[in-house]
């Protein structure tokens, strides 16, 4: 505290001793904010490690591998519901993506002026209803849909693919891909629009100098220009559908059965803890439980990470080329 | 031979009308797409509105529910607006000076090495998932007291605070910096500067930045569902108890198959929705314009 006082005073010779004191104060204060915030961070990952601690010390490994959740024998594996997560969360990444572009270019390219704000503006309102209430929705309005019409439809026209196998009803994994297209198409959708958007325009009006028609300057500056940014937003998007709990929980059925066919019942990581937390039969399902809740936590650290260092990767790329 | 002449002249004429078409194919996806956007979340609103503004009335603000009574009156949320006001206030009052505090750390002070870090680590809180963090607090609080509203404030604390911090920060990097030199040319000390003319320029935008991360959070379903649920009847303001919420409350009615049920879930969600349409629709626009003026005076 001494030798930090003393450099201060050597430079600033002129003031005085209260305004040196105010400015340690203040940058002491708002330092510990910021070292708060990463001790937060650590806490959560001990707490959780704590709180898994007896599941990871019986299961080991193994809980990744097995495909069991059964209170009764009390025994768990997280199997099932590593399988929901990835199926609904990379099927609603492969629904999200192209109409998020598509929304993107037609935001950034193709809109007219007037156009382009209220579009804007209206996708990023979809971007901020809650998760319980598109949820909501999806039970009342969306599972009844699916099972009577869009599931059948599907399973007689694609049945031959096993993804679209016969419907043993309308809250399955199929509806939870849909609502969480609905949930990450517009950050998708906003974080593309922002990089398109900040694509020179010499390039642009190069690549249509040169004779391209639009959707060639699209393919051949835009999409190359701004490709390490948008694999950044779809993994962040997909990220938030992985973590997804509540609205998933209300419309994906609730099983433990692994099957190709997606109009099948079953639960997430997310929804598991969401509708199990709070009656866990025993100590070891809540141990059980707060391990999903772990691997939740590994993921989307992983998911931020990797979405972080492939921007920094092409703006490297970008300024250096 | 004359044949010939005219393949030739008529092959990049097809290329070029082939081009012509997928360009303006890819034009009408695009505009399709805008348009499957904007007719979902008229389709979502519309529903919402639908069912929910014809259940709206006084008793749904003065009448208290509860998810398990089955009955067929209709039963009101007054309970939960008020758990849902006590609950977020608290978070806001946690998050709010915690997050500019290290806006002000990151922007004012930090040297550059350690401000990129913040950042990321602020990206990182932010990407946790809302049900991780509330079996995190859940964990801190289990040995002690089991469900308070308290925890719940918590745990949405931490997930506004990224956001408040995130959007202070983008506000005082647009203050300019001629006013930070000026503030310390006149001998006035750093402190000093940051709070007396800094932070009184941003306020605007660092106020609506704090509004669009409480709309954010009052949506919030899952820490309040593991860490505020098992609720008593009546209307309940004590945070160190239980209280029942506006999401929880629709989450909970939402999985009832009672009609009157179902309505008051749907009327709870219009509530929300309008609230949240509200409050983030003027937050963008006294933002932009905080932000043309900040734009300006640079």
């Amino acid at each position: 505290m001494s030798a930090l006082e003393t450099t201060d005073a050597t430079r600033r010779p002129f003031s005085g001793r209260r305004v040196r004191f105010g400015d340690t104060l203040l940058q002491v204060v708002a330092g510990s904010a910021a070292v708060v915030i990463a001790v937060i961070v650590g806490l959560i990952a001990y707490e959780l490690f704590q709180g898994a601690h007896l599941s990871i010390s019986t299961y080991g490994l193994g809980f990744f591998t097995h495909n069991i959740w059964d209170p009764v024998k009390d025994h768990y594996a997280v199997g099932v519901f590593l399988f929901g997560t990835v199926v609904t969360s990379v099927g609603a990444l492969v629904l999200a993506t192209p109409l998020a572009l598509a929304i993107a270019l037609f935001l950034s390219e193709l809109a007219p002026g007037w156009l382009r704000g209220i579009v804007g503006a209206l996708v990023e309102t979809l971007a901020a209803i809650p998760s319980v209430v598109i949820g909501l929705w999806g039970i009342v309005v969306l599972v009844p849909l699916m099972h009577d019409h869009i599931d059948p439809a599907l399973n007689s026209t694609l049945g031959w693919i096993p993804l679209f196998g016969p419907s043993t009803g309308g809250a399955n994994y199929f509806t939870a891909i849909v609502v969480l297209t609905l949930m990450i198409t517009p950050i998708i959708a906003s974080l593309s629009r922002e990089l398109f958007l900040g694509v020179p325009r010499e390039l642009k009006e190069a690549a249509l100098g040169l004779g391209t028609t639009r959707w060639e300057m699209v393919r051949g500056v835009i999409l190359p220009y701004t490709r390490g940014g948008v694999t950044a937003a779809m993994i962040l998007g997909l990220g938030r559908a992985l973590g997804e709990a509540i609205a998933v929980s209300q419309v994906v059925g609730g099983g433990t059965i692994i099957s190709a066919n997606l109009f099948s019942q079953g639960d997430t990581m997310g929804s598991k803890i969401a509708t199990q937390f709070l009656n866990s039969a025993s100590t070891l399902e809540k141990s059980s439980l707060v391990y999903l809740g772990l691997i939740l936590l590994v993921s989307s650290l992983g998911v931020n990470l990797l979405a972080q260092l492939i921007v920094r990767r092409s703006s490297r790329r970008l300024s250096g080329g | 031979m004359s044949a010939t002449d005219l393949s030739v002249f008529g092959r990049p004429n097809d290329r070029l009308r082939r081009r012509r078409i997928v360009n303006r194919g890819v034009e009408v996806i695009a505009w399709a797409a805008a348009a499957v956007g904007v007719a979902l979340l008229g389709i979502l609103v519309g529903y919402v509105a639908q069912n929910g503004a014809s259940k709206l009335n006084l008793s749904l603000f003065t009448n208290p529910g509860t998810p398990d009574a089955v009955t067929s009156v209709p039963q009101g949320l007054a309970n939960a607006f008020a758990g849902s006001l006590v609950i977020v206030g608290i978070a806001t009052a946690m998050a709010l000076p915690f997050g500019i505090l290290v806006a002000i750390y990151v922007s004012e002070f930090a040297p550059r090495a350690i401000k990129g870090f913040v950042n990321l680590v602020l990206d990182v809180v932010a990407g946790i998932p809302a049900i991780v963090v509330a079996i995190f607090v859940y964990g801190l609080v289990e040995v002690g007291h089991g469900q308070t509203g308290l925890a719940a404030s918590f745990a949405l604390a931490v997930i506004m605070l990224p956001f408040v911090a995130r959007s202070t920060i983008e506000i005082l990097a647009l203050v300019p910096n001629s006013l930070r030199e000026a503030g310390l040319g006149l001998g006035v000390p750093r402190w000093r500067t940051t709070v007396g003319v800094v932070l009184p320029q941003a306020i605007g935008g660092i106020l609506t930045g704090s509004v669009l991360a409480i709309a954010r959070v009052a949506g919030e379903t899952a820490p309040v569902l593991i860490l505020t649920s098992l609720v008593g009847q009546g209307i309940a303001w004590n945070p160190l108890h239980p209280l029942w919420t506006v999401p929880l409350a629709i989450y909970e009615l939402s999985e009832s198959g009672l009609p009157n049920d179902r309505a008051t879930a749907w009327a709870g969600a219009f509530v929300l929705i309008m609230f949240i349409l509200v409050v983030s629709l003027t937050a963008r626009w006294f933002a932009a314009r905080s932000r043309r003026k900040l734009g300006r005076s640079a």
